[in-house]
């Protein structure tokens, strides 16, 4: 089809406006489309794909965060919607913040309810949890002699 | 108390006696606390789960949450009686569903129901008849402290009360209503209702929550943020401001079917009651829809000589589990929706339940 406007060019943009409630068909080409005022966005490929390869290698980097207590990815985590333990909101922590505040009207602070008692320090938490991991690991293995030194340490981590 | 025992009770959150009762069923709070040093159910194994039973187990006698407690051990019973427990909102359809060490402990009145090795570690819920926020809160925070005696809750000072999703962080609360909504469906502003709803970062749901229909026009509207906000003010929202503008929408479009279309109104009630009365079977579906223009008609005073409590108490009998324990027998699909429709009838021409 040939440019409506320089009757000579090929039409390459090929517009539809409604005028007054009429339907009015455009066909231009990039030149004359270009005077008239509609702007093409024309990226560079260059641009665009090292865009690409940039937000993918940062995606990869995100999706492998590893949490040390449980074990998850972040991956595992984005497939499944559950998080697998406590330190995760740690370990996730700058990829899971923008979800969570999209979640939440951007609150990202918690301003409720408090544990009267002071509940035990997140580090003491989260060595119980790989303690009780550990003895798990340690009973399948029939390793009665760890699995009595884990017992108490998770007795007196329980009890500081 | 025994699931055959609880069949016949009465829910006391079904009762309708208490401000707005008209529109607002009930009102529901809940929250989601998660044991410190464990992992979430995602990561947790066999012999965890166990572990985390056994410890809020542990804790939840020790801080006499009430008297009346009982405590159901959900592996220990069958499917049907998980379905009855569903059915009356005292778990959750995943908690029934899942797998592994899980249980409910529930008060005599039902009001109160704890459930352990749910999405959460404890998911812990008050519910009341009407619009009753306040008692909710006092009550489950009341709970909640009590436990907190005996067991340390995964907490963090940025991200708050930790839970296994992470859109339920921070104060892991849930606000909810169950509303009856009749007339904005008849007039067709539900869609308007529904979009004020979603820009105030509310969640719509069916009679029994996440991914159900809503049917015989119940509808539960419940908070979606948990962090950055406390729970008084979050419940103080819901109170003032939430409800109210869903009742006054509903009361409105009543008001303009009183007004406009009183023939057609009436019409449409009396048709549901005598089908109701007269139909020899009926599916939960067909029963809930007509179900729900009579309670309409009983709310506006088109229907008299009937109680809403008898209608917010059918809502729940003529369900499938609770018909076989009726009946104390399996029934097949037909056979339900004969024991259905015989139960309607009985109720609404003013047979004694039990």
């Amino acid at each position: 089809m040939v440019c409506h406007r320089c009757k000579k060019r090929e039409a390459t943009v090929h517009l539809t406006e409604i005028i007054h409630g009429e339907k009015c068909e455009k066909h231009l080409c990039e030149q004359c489309a270009a005077e008239d005022g509609i702007a093409l966005k024309q990226p560079q490929l260059n641009e665009l794909l090292a865009n690409f390869v940039k937000s993918q290698t940062s995606a990869a980097e995100i999706a492998n965060i590893t949490c040390q207590a449980c074990g998850m990815t972040f991956a595992e985590f984005r497939s499944g919607g559950l998080l697998g333990c406590p330190y995760d909101y740690d370990a996730f922590d700058k990829a899971l913040t923008p979800l969570i505040k999209r979640a939440h009207e951007n609150g990202a602070q918690h301003v409720g309810k408090v544990p009267q008692r002071a509940g035990i320090a997140q580090e003491r938490q989260h060595e119980l949890m790989r303690a009780r991991r550990e003895l798990a690991a340690a009973v399948e293995r029939e390793d009665y002699e760890l699995a009595a030194k884990l017992r108490d340490q998770i007795k007196n981590l329980e009890k500081a | 108390m025994t699931i055959d025992e609880l069949t016949r009770n009465r829910s006391a959150w079904l009762r309708a006696d208490m401000p707005m009762a008209d529109i607002v069923i009930s009102s529901r709070i809940r929250l989601a606390r998660n044991v410190a040093g464990f992992p979430f159910l995602a990561r947790a194994d066999h012999v965890q789960r166990r572990e985390i039973y056994r410890l809020l187990r542990d804790s939840i006698d020790r801080a006499h949450v009430a008297d009346d407690l009982t405590f159901i051990d959900l592996e220990g019973i069958d499917e049907m009686d998980r379905q009855v427990l569903v059915e009356r909102h005292l778990i959750s359809k995943q908690h029934a569903e899942a797998e592994g060490s899980r249980a409910v402990a529930f008060s005599k009145e039902e009001t109160v129901s704890l459930m352990i090795n749910e999405e959460d570690h404890l998911r812990m819920q008050v519910l009341r008849s009407g619009l009753q926020m306040d008692e909710c809160w006092g009550v489950i925070s009341r709970i909640d402290n009590a436990i907190e005696q005996f067991i340390d809750f995964a907490y963090h000072t940025r991200f708050g009360y930790l839970t296994a999703c992470p859109t339920n962080v921070g104060t892991g609360i849930r606000v909810s209503a169950m509303l009856h909504l009749p007339a904005l469906k008849l007039t067709g502003e539900m869609e308007r209702a529904f979009r004020a709803a979603k820009d105030m970062h509310l969640a719509i749901r069916g009679l029994h929550g996440e991914g159900t229909e809503a049917t015989g026009d119940l509808f539960q509207i419940s908070n979606q943020t948990t962090l950055g906000k406390s729970e008084e003010e979050i419940i103080s929202e819901f109170k003032h401001l939430i409800i109210p503008k869903l009742v006054e929408y509903e009361r409105r479009a009543r008001q303009a079917l009183m007004r406009e279309r009183i023939t057609a109104l009436d019409d449409k009630i009396w048709r549901a009651y005598g089908l109701l009365m007269h139909a020899r079977t009926i599916s939960t579906e067909e029963a809930l829809f007509l179900l729900s223009h009579v309670r309409m008609g009983v709310s506006l005073g088109r229907v008299d000589k009937m109680k809403l409590e008898t209608l917010n108490d059918l809502f729940l009998m003529i369900q499938p589990a609770h018909l076989q324990k009726l009946a104390s027998k399996r029934l097949n699909g037909e056979e339900r929706s004969i024991a259905r429709a015989d139960l309607i009838r009985k109720r609404l021409s003013g047979v004694n339940p039990n």
